[in-house]
């Protein structure tokens, strides 16, 4: 039914970030959940936790202190639990060759942070509109690739 | 006591000896007819919210209809499911789209609009209002998909492909694909071969 919410995770070390982060998603259209961690170890301690609800989409910085994005991205992906969560890379990096290495290991988005808001949340509204579709119309997960 | 009421309803009134108010509350009575329709159903549910049903297993259209039914006599109606039914029926329309060989010789929001017997605008509002996206982005992402299962079955070359999807020619694919993935078709190939070495390999 539409009034669905969408479950939203991101692990960002910036305080600033996340808090642009929930900003913008509490002025989409889509009816959205969104919690936050400072780091990936708070991350992986809250996904591994059997009882916590896990998020539709996962967005992870790549620089993060304790744990950073990919190892947290190689973890989720040995674990099928996991399986059902789509993984957004959300990092200022635009190497080729970083970016396509993040695909390979399992990632189905790559953001380059925005400078500005509104940017950031035209591509939000983009990834969660097309997340939704994935989910909803039974498209096949494992071709859901999207850079930003 | 109740019951009875309705049996001395005239002899009370002509006396006026005696009158009852009652108050409802009509959360607590649209709960108790719905949960009491949903059981004679026997189906599983819970009450998500007021006026929201979630069902915890598949439903037939019958037994859908006959719940449906059942409601409107208590004046109750069954918005999002026939909403949601046209919404599935325009998806399925553009999957038939999409996946025929043959070129289409009318414009896609003619056959959409025929085929389901609506105006197209009331179908193109519906279509955003449910899934958030406009048909025509729909069916971008639809070619896309199917470009990329194509892509990656590796029997047919990109120009086939095009050809195949009805576009004009492959830079019109390749365009597409790049502006709805972020991504060109070659790099997407490139993504999804290591990928299966990789795990191939991990296992």
């Amino acid at each position: 039914m539409t009034t669905d919410f969408i479950y939203i995770t991101l692990a960002d070390d910036d305080e600033d970030d996340r808090l642009f982060f929930t900003d913008a998603f509490s002025e989409l259209k889509i009816n959205t959940k969104v919690n936050t961690f400072n780091d990936g170890v708070e991350l992986m301690d809250y996904l591994n936790n059997s009882e916590s609800v896990l998020p539709n989409i996962l967005f992870l910085d790549l620089n993060m202190p304790r744990k950073n994005g990919v190892e947290c991205l190689l973890e989720i992906k040995q674990n099928e639990r996991f399986n059902d969560i789509a993984i957004a890379i959300y990092s200022t990096s635009s190497s080729e060759e970083h970016i396509e290495e993040t695909f390979v290991n399992g990632a189905n988005i790559y953001i380059k942070k925005p400078n500005d808001f509104n940017t950031l949340k035209k591509i939000l509204a983009e990834v969660v509109t097309l997340n939704w579709q994935y989910h909803t119309s039974g498209l096949n997960k494992d071709n859901f690739l999207l850079r930003m | 006591m109740f019951l009875n009421a309705k049996k001395n309803y005239l002899y009370l009134n002509e006396l006026a000896l005696m009158k009852v108010y009652l108050k409802f509350d009509y959360n607590i009575l649209t709960k108790k007819i719905i949960q009491e329709k949903l059981s004679e159903l026997g189906c599983k549910y819970t009450i998500a919210g007021f006026g929201e049903i979630d069902f915890l297993e598949n439903i037939p259209d019958e037994k859908i209809n006959d719940l449906s039914a059942k409601f409107e006599s208590y004046g109750i109606e069954m918005v999002e499911n026939q909403k949601s039914v046209l919404v599935q029926k325009i998806k399925d329309t553009i999957t038939e789209l999409v996946t025929s060989e043959e070129p289409l010789n009318v414009k896609s929001s003619v056959f959409i609009a025929e085929k389901l017997n609506h105006s197209y605008g009331y179908l193109s509002n519906l279509f955003s209002d449910v899934t958030y996206t406009s048909i025509e982005n729909y069916i971008i992402i639809q070619k896309i998909e199917l470009a990329k299962q194509l892509i990656i079955n590796n029997q047919l070359s990109l120009t086939e492909i095009a050809y195949r999807l009805n576009y004009s020619s492959v830079a019109h694919l390749s365009t597409q694909f790049k502006n709805t993935t972020g991504i060109t078709p070659s790099a997407f190939q490139r993504i999804i071969t290591k990928r299966r070495e990789l795990s191939s390999k991990n296992n």
